[in-house]
């Protein structure tokens, strides 16, 4: 596998996936629910892609999607100069060695009939990676890379914590040496001084292994630390897009601003600048017309409610879709200071003796 | 920056046991389990060893000795040919257990892959095999059981058979039902992710995880099928005679259940032990495997 430094190792273009909601008496679909709607995104080599958004904005399905682990109902993935879509399932399964997944939950991503040892050498074994007789040497490598014993092979999941877990499934996943990792909220459900560990785990590893991360997250501290980009998204559709220091520190969409408003930070008189959303998420169902977020937009006009708006470049690598973003004004002045974490930040020093 | 030394040690307050060692102890303290799997074993040793153990030939006629009561010599009796029935009894537990196994064994092998097939497939294949099984169900399992086996003809192995086929769509709703269930689990993804083909993700991923219920039902059902074969041999469709199965022996007793009741008493009592042994560690088994219970 050569490596291409300049091209992307990933594209998705138009990715969109409708599920059907309703079906009247003869099974024809009535309603649909367009869970991902339009995205284009790019990966390059070694680097990690943040997506954010609320519960429901479709974040799981889209990494989902980007593997094929559900099928698009329209767009194009194209990784490693393969079209995704196109390939047989065979050709799938062998491209699946590429690309992993890491779950948000690893009480359940761990089948419990199975030792740590035979999760870890069935992907060794459905791709050849080694000869069957180094497989054991390889099982107990791959432990000791995520930081557990290789006498923990001959254990069942339920016999380990949740954090250990977790490493259990970065090891299944970097088992087969693949390019991707979809990372689908690794953290969420670690407490907070595990969390810092898993993502320094993740953070070696990428630099070990050259790993490219898709990091889905609500958490957006954790986001922060962990990723080079990112994405905000609303309602099945790609907000805002551009570095994480950008984005972060000077964020064009309303809804990124109200994401990163929502941040609590230790500074009460910070609460009177900013103004909360109002309302609730809108139902998927019946999404508002043109701008997804025109409904609870501060800065609305009409424009917002009869186009979509197309994602605008601001800078030479930040986009933004919205219309008003040229009127918006630019900061807020506590925004910039409040994303970085400090109890995470000190946890992942602790754990970190370089 | 090294991975290992970024981590903490882990730290191992871990038992080693594995889920069959669970399940094993589990049971071990249920003792309605325990003296039934005994009874079971012990069932099963005396049909494998028939031959030394019967102290008659099961078949041997003797007309001196007809509808005898119990005695020193004959401790179950005779029948109205002069038969020795504990050696029947014995003889009969052959034909009777192995009814049992063998036709629960037909219905897993039938039953499993079809309600594997069903539940993960899902679309047609799925309404194809549910909709046939709905249709089996909805006539009564005898009933079924007796039509198969009249169309097969009369022999111990077409009432296997028969009872297999009956007792099937049973184990296709359920493995069809775990199926879908366990399907949807975050796991099977992750099989599917790594890059596992259809079978393989059904065979060595959702099986395992459906094998518990299976386990169960079909103790349960073992017992089910020993009555079943009874039924089929009390009408004559299942072992024939003079070779002699529980039910068999039932069927030539009706006659003369006023004036030689031991005839019916003894094969009554082999099956009334057998069914509940079955059906008792079938109960055990149940709450042993679930994870729920302590």
């Amino acid at each position: 596998m050569t490596q291409h430094p300049v091209a992307p190792l990933l594209k998705v273009e138009g990715l969109g996936k409708s599920f059907v909601a309703k079906r009247n008496f003869f099974g024809r679909p009535t309603a649909t629910v367009r869970a991902v709607d339009g995205i284009d995104l790019e990966l390059k080599p070694r680097e990690t892609l943040a997506i954010v958004g609320e519960s429901g904005c479709g974040k799981s399905t889209l990494g989902r999607l980007i593997l094929r682990l559900i099928e698009p109902s329209q767009g194009q993935v194209t990784f490693l100069e393969n079209d995704m879509l196109a390939l047989d399932p065979t050709a799938l399964r062998d491209m699946r060695r590429w690309a992993q997944l890491i779950f948000q939950d690893p009480f359940a991503s761990l089948n419990p009939r199975m030792t740590v040892g035979d999760l870890l050498s069935e992907p060794l074994m459905l791709h050849n990676i080694v000869p069957e007789t180094e497989r054991t040497a390889r099982v107990g490598k791959l432990l000791q890379q995520v930081g557990l014993k290789p006498e923990h092979a001959g254990r069942y999941p339920h016999e380990f914590s949740g954090g250990q877990r977790q490493r259990i499934a970065i090891a299944r996943a970097i088992a087969v040496e693949p390019q991707l990792i979809v990372c689908d909220e690794p953290v969420s459900a670690l407490d907070v001084s595990i969390r810092a560990q898993v993502l320094n785990l993740l953070k070696d590893l990428q630099a070990q292994l050259g790993l490219s991360y898709i990091f889905i997250s609500h958490d957006l501290s954790v986001v922060r630390h962990i990723a080079d980009r990112v994405a905000v998204m609303y309602l099945g559709r790609i907000v805002e897009t551009g570095p994480v220091t950008d984005v972060f520190d000077h964020p064009r969409h309303p809804y990124t601003r109200a994401l990163l408003d929502a941040i609590p930070v230790p500074t009460p008189h910070r609460m009177k600048e900013i103004v909360p959303l109002e309302g609730d998420v809108p139902s998927p169902l019946n999404p508002p017309s043109g701008c997804h977020f025109q409904t609870r937009c501060p800065f609305v006009v009409a424009r917002c409610a009869q186009e979509r708006p197309p994602m605008t470049l601001k800078t030479e690598t930040h986009s933004v879709a919205c219309w008003q973003h040229q009127s918006i004004p630019d900061d807020h002045q506590a925004r910039g200071k409040v994303d970085y974490d400090p109890r995470l930040e000190r946890l992942m020093q602790a754990f970190n003796p370089t | 920056m090294s991975t290992q030394a970024s981590t903490p040690m882990v730290s191992s307050p871990l038992t080693l046991e594995s889920p069959g060692a669970r399940a094993w102890r589990r049971l071990k303290a249920r003792p309605s389990a325990l003296v039934a799997l005994a009874v079971i074993i012990l069932l099963i040793l005396m049909a494998v060893f028939a031959p030394m153990i019967a102290p008659y030939d099961p078949i041997k006629q003797n007309y001196l000795l007809v509808r005898k009561a119990p005695s020193w010599l004959h401790w179950m009796g005779t029948d109205e040919v002069g038969r020795d029935l504990l050696a029947r009894v014995i003889w009969g537990a052959r034909a009777s257990l192995s009814a049992g196994m063998i036709s629960v064994g037909i219905a897993l092998l039938i039953g499993v892959p079809l309600g594997l097939m069903a539940g993960y497939r899902g679309g047609w294949t799925d309404a194809l095999i549910s909709r046939f099984t709905d249709a089996m169900l909805a006539c009564p399992f005898l009933i079924l059981a007796i039509a198969l086996a009249a169309f097969l003809g009369p022999s111990l192995g077409n009432a296997m058979i028969a009872i297999g086929i009956t007792a099937t769509p049973i184990f296709v709703r359920l493995t069809r039902g775990q199926t879908l269930a366990i399907k949807t689990e975050d796991y099977i993804e992750a099989a599917r992710a790594v890059g596992n083909p259809v079978h393989r993700i059904a065979l060595r991923h959702i099986l395992p995880n459906v094998l518990p219920s299976l386990l169960v039902q079909a103790t349960l059902t073992v017992a089910t099928a020993i009555i079943a074969e009874a039924s089929l041999s009390f009408l004559g469709l299942g072992q024939q005679p003079p070779l002699p199965s529980w039910g068999s022996m039932l069927n030539s007793a009706q006659r003369f259940l006023t004036n030689a009741p031991w005839m019916a008493v003894w094969p009554g009592l082999a099956i009334f032990v057998s069914v509940i042994c079955f059906n008792l560690l079938g109960d055990g088994l149940r709450d042993a495997l679930d994870p729920r219970s302590k």
